[in-house]
């Protein structure tokens, strides 16, 4: 008896630990989420919701500034970024799951290798050449380094690798080209992986900062990290116009999020329990 | 008309089997050209440009191992590096305890909404840093910030209203740390989670059966059975908390901080390269912290090791 009270006890105390901080974990986003819609002059008069609903700050933001075009922006970054790498992504970490083919081992290990180099190494090399090849403030700069994800191909072999051959050799007995098995039969079934790796992708696209920075140039191709971060000095007495504009810029990561979410989970564990 | 059948038939063999052999190539060509171009090439160019003063990317001048001697003696650099380790020291061992502490919390056979709290202490992840920083620099503002209002009610007077975290040299570190506890507890919790739910639930019964209390099945099952994963994290977080730039670059206005509490190494980089213009210095200071970072993550996976043993 004392012991089954203790237990429920225990139980009562982690579910209370755990509501509480999982309270102020999202209280941040709420807030957030409260001041984009608070009235100015509500901002820290109320500490969350004010009673008047205010799309003030909304109109503000996309009058006094071009905000739309950022978001267009990134939108079509970001997707742009996504389907390239996911296709070139897919189909190498396939040959790489299922040829044995010259030079295999040496792609692999040079994948690995600068997999332990940050990113940040390469920045001063890289603007040279995207300078030199006349580049600087162009998207196809901004894009076609990063068209390539070394992770990705990890990724795509990792799951590709648990494809049963004997599907393939079905699929070639059939009359299939290796591009069409790749297409028709690999595809299919990595759909899980899929999902995972485009939310990846785009989230990585969509919140990337500092090359962005070094190469836009022109406002009018600004991504909305960069404009962001241009309004905060524009804004800086304007919170709740800031607010607004930070709200609209997570937004579509987390509606995607809530999309992809059971794939994304088991795509991002994937890798590290099975390694 | 046969041979005919049998002509063609023989073409589309020689195709077939054709295409199947050069497929594989086929199918990393586009992945190995761009990553020669811009990835293999730039490493490559980035050790040259290290010994070269540059002017933008225009005029360099061959001055040796100068830049790598100058960094060593800025003041500046020293300065974020002391800054980037104390932040990457918080990550590894405030964060990451955090992170297995909610792990373990959630990992309980009798839990309910475990996919609900999960999805919770994940979502700061999905904001990403630029976006947060924005955020926090107006929860962190003195008098009416989210923050000191939270905190003042909590501690009382040892939080006065009017902390002012960002502008303090003091209190510079600790916002970021906090920020990034916000941000990142939940990401690397989700990597232990699932490192707990593969371990063999046979060994908790032993345990149990042997008598083992909470502590020790913890100290001689769990953490044997996470070791993979924790070694992992530990060295993913280190890596990222070296490469810290976005979060204190908004934050504090784009600069430095006050008394410069907030430089971090690719702030620095950034500004030598980007913003003064020197790439060839940018590319040292590149290079030495790739260097850093990997002497770094080789000394967690050998301590790690050396941890193994002892324990066995």
């Amino acid at each position: 008896m004392k012991r089954e009270l203790l237990l429920r006890l225990v139980r009562v105390a982690t579910y209370a630990m755990l509501i509480f901080l999982a309270a102020i974990t999202i209280t941040p986003m709420i807030w957030l989420l409260a001041a984009a819609f608070k009235n100015p002059d509500d901002l820290f008069h109320y500490t969350f919701f004010s009673p008047r609903v205010s799309l003030g700050n909304f109109v503000d933001l996309f009058t006094t500034v071009d905000f739309m075009r950022y978001l267009i922006n990134s939108v079509f970054v970001s997707c742009t970024v996504v389907v390239v790498q996911l296709f070139f992504s897919s189909l190498a970490g396939f040959a790489l799951a299922k040829y044995n083919f010259r030079g295999k081992k040496a792609v692999m290990i040079l994948m690995l290798a600068t997999m332990m180099i940050p990113g940040q190494v390469v920045m001063a090399p890289l603007y040279e050449l995207i300078y030199k090849m006349g580049l600087v403030d162009t998207y196809v700069g901004l894009i076609v380094p990063g068209a390539v994800n070394v992770f990705g191909i990890f990724l795509f072999r990792q799951s590709i690798l648990q494809v049963p051959d004997e599907l393939l050799d079905a699929a070639r007995i059939d009359g299939c080209s290796e591009f069409r098995a790749y297409w028709n039969v690999i595809m299919p079934v990595s759909r899980p992986m899929i999902g995972a790796f485009c939310l990846i992708s785009f989230m990585g696209t969509w919140n990337s900062f500092l090359w962005p920075q070094i190469i836009l140039q022109n406002s009018d191709r600004f991504t909305l990290p960069i404009a962001l971060n241009q309004l905060v000095s524009l804004y800086s007495h304007q919170y709740g116009t800031l607010m607004a504009g930070t709200l609209l810029s997570v937004l579509p990561v987390i509606v995607l999020f809530v999309i992809l979410q059971k794939e994304f989970v088991a795509g991002l564990t994937a890798g590290a329990v099975k390694g | 008309m046969i041979s005919d059948a049998a002509q063609v038939k023989g073409r589309r063999l020689t195709w077939f089997s054709l295409q199947h052999k050069y497929a594989p190539y086929l199918f990393v060509s586009p992945f190995v050209v761009v990553f020669a171009v811009f990835g293999l090439w730039p490493i490559a160019k980035s050790l040259i440009l290290s010994f070269y003063a540059t002017n933008g990317p225009k005029s360099q001048v061959f001055v040796g191992l100068d830049n790598f001697r100058f960094l060593f003696r800025d003041a500046d650099f020293v300065r974020a590096v002391w800054n980037t380790s104390v932040f990457a020291f918080w990550s590894v061992f405030l964060q990451l305890p955090l992170s297995l502490g909610l792990a373990l919390l959630l990992n309980k056979k009798w839990m309910r909404g475990r996919e609900l709290f999960r999805l919770a202490f994940f979502s700061p992840n999905l904001l990403g840093q630029v976006f947060v920083g924005v955020l926090f620099s107006v929860l962190f503002i003195p008098q009416y910030g989210l923050v000191n209002k939270a905190l003042h009610a909590i501690a009382g007077r040892s939080v006065p209203l009017d902390t002012k975290w960002l502008a303090d040299p003091n209190l510079v570190m600790p916002a970021l740390v906090l920020t990034s506890l916000w941000m990142y507890s939940g990401f690397n919790m989700v990597y232990f989670l699932a490192a707990l739910q593969a371990v063999d639930q046979e060994l908790y019964d032993a345990a149990l059966v042997d008598g083992a209390n909470g502590w020790q099945t913890f100290l001689h099952v769990t953490l044997p059975g996470i070791k993979p994963v924790a070694v992992f994290v530990m060295i993913m977080s280190t890596i990222g908390s070296f490469q810290l730039f976005e979060l204190p670059y908004i934050m504090l206005g784009n600069g430095p901080g006050p008394d410069r509490a907030g430089l971090t190494i690719v702030m620095y980089l950034y500004n030598t390269g980007f913003v003064t213009g020197d790439l060839g210095y940018a590319s040292a200071v590149g290079w030495t912290l790739a260097l850093g970072v990997l002497m770094i993550s080789l000394f967690q996976m050998k301590a790690s090791g050396a941890w193994k043993g002892a324990s066995e």
